[in-house]
């Protein structure tokens, strides 16, 4: 480790935190009905929008009518893609004939884009046509993301009513997020990108003649574009096969900690805008401190993991030093695992370094943040999350000062828990159950390359990635089969919307619950103790669960690395 | 075991919940606690794999049988200790249950005809609006109204007090409770209740939990234990492919030792039985719930609404000052009051006697023999004494003593009523003191706080509960005595829909209410709030209405039954947080033991240094099965709840029950594992 890279690990989330504030209390003047300077340039907009879409925006939605159209929409959304994946041979953009996807591999596509996972069974730029990539991909980045967020922003609203059933529009919300945050956010990174060397084109692959003489054919397209939302909406799936680790998608040091900041923004800006809502700035302040301590902890981790290197190729071959092994130079280890750390806690997915050759250590951390999934988390689901180990730490907590829990002054009571628990045990059973079913039958084994612990490693992470709706992949995996494509749609489908449709069932019982006014009985969430709570019951029940499978993956390798 | 549970815990008890341990073992009854319904079925399954150890596939060494029959007789321990501990919380009510059933058996009744005459009747066969006499030293067959008759009824069987209560036709005694026994004169009642619904066959249920239902909050519990306890069984049952596919196999029985320590068998355990003595504790503070929601919900109280009469004063005012007028001493005041007082047999008079007392003046009434004692009456609004040699005191209300002095020519002094008045404003009420014509002064008659009122406040204020105090005096009287007594607020002139309104205002803005009352009026309030106390001496209708029956009629018991309240969801919290932060080391005993083959890198992960793999398993599932019969006590005592802030409480509890339940494993699991090692047992 160095100092340079530790200052530069610490400068980028301190940028992230400096710059999340501002944008919290943005989020919040749009979504809890405040006035903001734009508001003469959007309400204009949005009306046009509204009567074109015949939305009466003022009109309220109970918490059932509010995700039946945000299941409705993602379906329709997701039944797009298929058929746009499946004919994009006989449609136009195509300049490189680009053949259509089978249909394992379109579901697999489809899916994993409107959950906001964006794991990719495909390279990219040999499997998508311009118009895949535009209308498909980039188009599900808006919307998955946007998706998450409102459902999120739904959630507040039924956390702070009193005895009312009212949790605002979808469709509303749906498009404000998309013309007052998404898009001018996402253009503009876009021209940054442009001006800082990513290409955005329509024209074909081009096709030249190396200095040696070869013929060599360098794919390129609208990256731009995509890439801004990509991160911007902790997205993750890149134009590219090779990711944010293509000099095309992340062309330099500066370009890599712009994304990292991307990513970071809206799913830290979160916290803000809940803290906001609930009128409790030091709720927002404590967990900013707890998450971002795991989020440092984790990445020091990481990088001194990564910066140690292998001892074995030390003894072999007598080479010292960092792992650079799956690593771009114009990174470095500082950054890779800055990256590293920042996708997995944002459930984002992109990667700029490979993570399958990451140390036992360093590839061990990844896995557990996305096993918690709450390290601030995707872009609204992480928070809703976060909700979730909150109920469940105040529940445990509430009893223990001797009073029925409540949170943010709602009682706490069986249905709640019924739900919370439901969204809490759907995550180890997608993840553990898939990963035992893969590693028994021939179809799941047959496409792991590196056997022993690490190929169980490779199998396990992609479940944990998948299920997080992350999208990031220790490579090693062919997972373009129809057994994976099938099976990670499913988890995929289901670790994004079991949890979200479990949540919002909450939202409902809580929004008309009244609001029980504070003394000093009541248990306050907001102080450095409670934080603690809440971290040893993330930590406890989130991670415990998963000790026994991580001991045969990474823990076991990490022994066998120094010890074995 | 602690001594205070020693104490309530018989042989007969014990040997009870020994033989319903067993009993309880029918899956039909242990489905209703999925935790240990989880453990009953390893219990079977180990079972079957001690006589045919390949049952389930795999290949096991010769004496693997031994192995599986010690992990199946310590997972049937495990069970039978939950059994055992909700078995004897439960025997605890059973044997109170029994005692009061003997009261009820083998009443009669002399049940009124039509044509006016009596018959013998068996008491079960009494229904509602039957009319039954009742006789001096003749048990109460039934509970109901007295319609005529006065007379004096030991109600020991019910409250446990020796002191016999006077039951009367009319007003707020009229009711009584059958199993009583009344003691004179001659009572005509009126049954207000059908056989089966009296007030000790609810009492009998209670107690003996026939009638227990899962408090909401034990179902919110109970949900999340279920929940803990699927993740993992997902947990164990994926770990087999897991280490199928890097060449190696667990055995069944060490993966259902794995799942048993790692389910909240500790809480799962003792739930119930810490819902039942939480019950039970109320039962022995003498307060009837009528169910466990409302012991919970004292736990959540808000505020509190206390009548300021009786529950936080004495009930009768008394004598705190000498105020002497004009020219007067006073000594000399001091004097002629304790004169006016010397045959005063009310609270008030008494209490001057004992004030003067204090003032050096000590009067004998001997001495006083031949004087006429004048009673107060409410046409002449004064008392007092004539003395044979014609001196008259007097003491009574200030207009009607200044009437008296007017009419035997004495004097007013001016600063009469400015005193007076002063009084008045403090609250007090004065009383004015006269010899012959001669008015000597004031005396201050005060509502007097109940010692140690201001100390359980000042508690209540430290557990969040709002205080406010209805009384029917005059604002500024309402005030002192809030003041003194401190209290967070008050209502004076409080009619019983003031009450009823400050409820529901309470309860709109999202409050929990508790008050407490014992006359029919009181009644609608007592439904209305949360929590309703009525008093076991309060009449019928207060008793139906309100959620729990103070049987020693003593309304400051409300704050009690809130600390009890909030004890029951304290040691349920700390008991689950225990259970929860025991895996952390249980996961380190059993993780490296069952790799051992299949990774054995992971027995770096052996931090604990247990002897082998066999000894770790069997000593995290001993600890496991152990700790349960050592949490019963505090499963039956309760947490001690200490009133103090949320944040300090929650810090103090997870320190003891979160950190400790981490540490405690660990050594917990080392000792046994070196017992175990000393037995041999490892090596088999």
């Amino acid at each position: 480790m160095t100092l340079a890279g530790t200052m530069g690990i610490l400068a980028t989330i301190v940028i992230i935190i400096l710059l999340s504030v501002p944008m919290g209390s943005y989020l919040y003047r749009v979504f809890a009905g405040g006035s903001t300077w734009m508001d003469h340039v959007f309400h204009p907009v949005e009306n046009v929008l509204y009567r074109l879409m015949g939305i009466h925006a003022s009109s309220q939605m109970d918490w059932k009518s509010y995700i039946k159209s945000m299941l409705l929409v993602n379906f329709v959304m997701m039944l797009f893609a298929y058929l746009l994946f499946r004919l994009q041979g006989s449609l136009p953009l195509n300049p490189d004939g680009i053949k259509s996807m089978p249909w394992d591999l379109a579901f697999d596509t489809a899916t994993s884009f409107i959950t906001n996972t964006n794991w990719q069974n495909y390279a990219g730029e040999q499997s998508l046509s311009y118009l895949s990539q535009m209308l498909g991909i980039t188009y599900l980045q808006f919307t998955s993301a946007a998706t998450g967020f409102v459902a999120a922003i739904a959630f507040l609203r039924a956390l702070v009513n009193n005895k009312s059933r009212w949790i605002g529009n979808f469709w509303a919300d749906f498009v404000k997020i998309h013309t007052r945050v998404l898009l001018p956010l996402a253009t503009v990174l876009a021209i940054v990108f442009v001006g800082l060397g990513l290409p955005e084109t329509l024209a074909g692959a081009a096709r030249v003649h190396t200095l040696s003489g070869l013929l060599q054919t360098i794919s390129r397209g609208p990256v731009a574009s995509l890439e801004a939302i990509k991160q911007l909406g902790t997205n993750g799936g890149g134009f590219f096969n090779a990711n944010s680790a293509h000099p095309f998608e992340d062309p330099s040091a500066l370009t890599s900690v712009l994304e990292i900041i991307a990513m970071g923004l809206i799913p830290m800006a979160l916290i803000t805008t809940f803290g906001m809502f609930i009128k409790n700035r030091r709720q927002a302040l404590i967990l900013y401190v707890f998450l971002t301590g795991v989020l440092l902890v984790g990445t020091f981790v990481i990088y001194s993991s990564e910066a140690s290197g292998n001892p074995l190729i030390g003894h072999a071959l007598g080479i010292y030093g960092p792992n650079m092994e799956g690593k771009e130079m114009r990174f470095g280890p500082a950054l890779s695992s800055m990256f590293t750390g920042a996708t997995t806690a944002f459930t984002t997915g992109a990667v700029n370094t490979m993570h399958d050759s990451l140390t036992p250590l360093g590839g061990f951390i990844p896995m557990l943040f996305m096993m918690f999934n709450v390290i601030f988390g995707g872009k609204g689901v992480g928070l809703l999350n976060i909700l979730m180990y909150l109920i469940i730490a105040v529940f445990l907590s509430g009893l223990m000062v001797g009073r029925t829990p409540e949170i943010f002054g709602k009682k706490i009571e069986a249905r709640e828990i019924k739900l919370a628990t439901l969204a809490l045990l759907v995550h180890p059973f997608i993840i553990l159950v898939p990963t035992a079913i893969a590693l028994v039958t021939k179809a799941g084994t047959s496409s792991i390359l590196n056997p022993g612990l690490h190929g169980l490693s490779e199998v396990l992470y992609a479940f944990t990635s998948v299920a997080a709706n992350n999208g990031s992949a220790f490579a090693g995996l062919n997972g373009n089969t129809i057994f994976y494509n099938l099976m990670l749609g499913v988890v995929m489908l289901v670790g994004r919307y079991v949890s979200i449709i479990a949540m919002f069932a909450m939202a409902g019982s809580l929004a008309e619950k009244s609001i029980i006014p504070e003394s000093v009985g009541t248990l306050r969430t907001d102080t450095w103790s409670f934080g603690g709570v809440f971290l040893a019951v993330v930590i406890i029940v989130g991670a415990l669960t998963f000790f026994p499978a991580l001991s045969v993956g990474p823990i076991a390798e990490y022994f066998h690395m120094w010890i074995g | 075991m602690a001594a205070s549970a020693k104490q309530s815990v018989s042989g007969d008890i014990v040997r009870g919940a020994l033989l319903a341990s067993f009993s309880k073992m029918d899956p039909r009854i242990m489905v209703k606690n999925p935790v240990m319904f989880v453990v009953e079925i390893g219990f079977v399954i180990t079972l079957v794999l001690t006589f045919f150890p390949d049952e389930f596939g795999g290949n096991y060494g010769p004496h693997e049988w031994i192995f599986n029959l010690i992990v199946t007789i310590i997972l049937l321990i495990t069970v039978l200790f939950g059994n055992f501990a909700e078995a004897i919380a439960e025997g605890r009510g059973k044997a109170q249950a029994e005692a009061l059933r003997k009261t009820k058996t083998d009443l009669t009744a002399q049940r009124v005809k039509a044509d006016g005459t009596y018959e013998i009747v068996a008491a079960s066969m009494l229904k509602k609006g039957d009319i039954v006499r009742v006789e001096a030293l003749q048990m109460i067959p039934v509970d109901g109204e007295v319609l005529q008759g006065l007379g004096s009824v030991d109600e020991s069987a019910i409250t446990g007090e020796s002191a016999p209560v006077i039951r009367g036709a009319g007003g707020d005694f009229s009711s009584v409770t059958g199993g009583t026994k009344l003691l004179s004169d001659e009572l005509i009642i009126k049954a207000t209740v059908d056989p089966g619904e009296s007030f000790l066959d609810k009492m009998i249920g209670l107690v003996e939990g026939a009638s227990r239902q899962k408090t909401p909050n034990e179902l919110a519990l109970s949900v999340l234990l279920a929940g803990l306890t699927m993740i993992f069984l997902i947990v164990v049952v994926t770990l087999e492919p897991l280490a199928h596919y890097v060449h190696g196999s667990i055995d069944v029985a060490t993966l259902i030792a794995l799942l048993v320590c790692l389910i909240p068998t500790t809480i799962g355990a003792l739930l119930s039985a810490i819902g039942i003595a939480g019950m039970d504790r109320v039962i022995r503070f003498n307060v009837i719930a009528k169910s466990g929601k409302a012991v919970e919900a004292a736990g959540d109280v808000n505020t509190l609404i206390l009548d300021k009469t009786g529950t936080i004063t004495i009930g009768n005012r008394l004598a705190s000052e000498f105020v002497p007028v004009g020219i007067h001493q006073q000594e000399e005041l001091v004097e002629v009051a304790v004169m006016a007082s010397l045959f005063d047999e009310t609270p008030e008079g008494r209490s001057i006697v004992t004030l003067g007392k204090e003032f050096g003046v000590t009067k004998a009434r001997e001495s006083y023999h031949d004087a006429e004692n004048i009673e107060f009456s409410a046409d002449t609004r004064m008392s007092g004494m004539d003395l044979a040699d014609g001196m008259a005191y007097r003491k009574g209300a200030v207009d009607a003593i200044k009437k008296y002095v007017n009419n035997h020519g004495g004097q007013i002094y001016p600063d009469l009523d400015e005193k007076t008045d002063r009084i008045a404003r403090e609250g007090g009420t004065p009383l004015a003191v006269v010899k012959n014509s001669e008015l000597f002064g004031l005396i201050y008659l005060k509502d007097i706080v109940k010692p140690g009122m201001r100390e359980r406040f000042d508690e209540l204020r430290k557990m969040g509960i709002k205080t406010v105090m209805c009384t029917g005096d005059n604002p500024l009287t309402a005030a002192t005595i809030a003041l003194e007594a401190g209290v967070d607020n008050f209502i004076a002139e409080a009619k019983p829909e003031d009450k009823m309104r400050l409820i529901k205002e309470e309860q709109a803005s999202g409050k929990l209410v508790a008050m407490s009352g014992d006359g029919t009026n009181d009644a609608p309030a007592l439904a209305q709030a949360d929590v309703g106390l009525a008093m076991n001496t309060g009449t019928t209708a207060a008793k139906e209405a309100g959620n729990m029956v103070d049987l020693d009629s003593d309304p400051t018991k409300l704050i009690g039954v809130v600390s009890i309240g909030k004890q029951l969801l304290i040691t349920r919290g700390a008991i689950t947080t225990f259970s929860i932060a025991n895996d952390v080391a249980k996961y380190f005993a059993i993780i490296p033991a069952m790799f051992a083959q299949v990774v054995p890198e992971l027995r770096a992960l052996n931090i604990m240094f247990l002897t082998n793999s066999k000894s770790a398993i069997l000593s995290a599932l001993i600890f496991n099965a152990l700790i349960i019969p050592f949490l019963i006590p505090l499963a039956m005592r309760g947490v001690k709840y200490r009133p103090m802030n949320a944040t300090s409480l929650l810090m103090r509890n997870i320190f003891i029950y979160g950190f400790g339940g981490v540490i405690t494993p660990f050594i917990g699991i080392k000792v046994i594992d070196m017992i175990i090692t000393w037995l041999g047992v490892a090596h088999l």
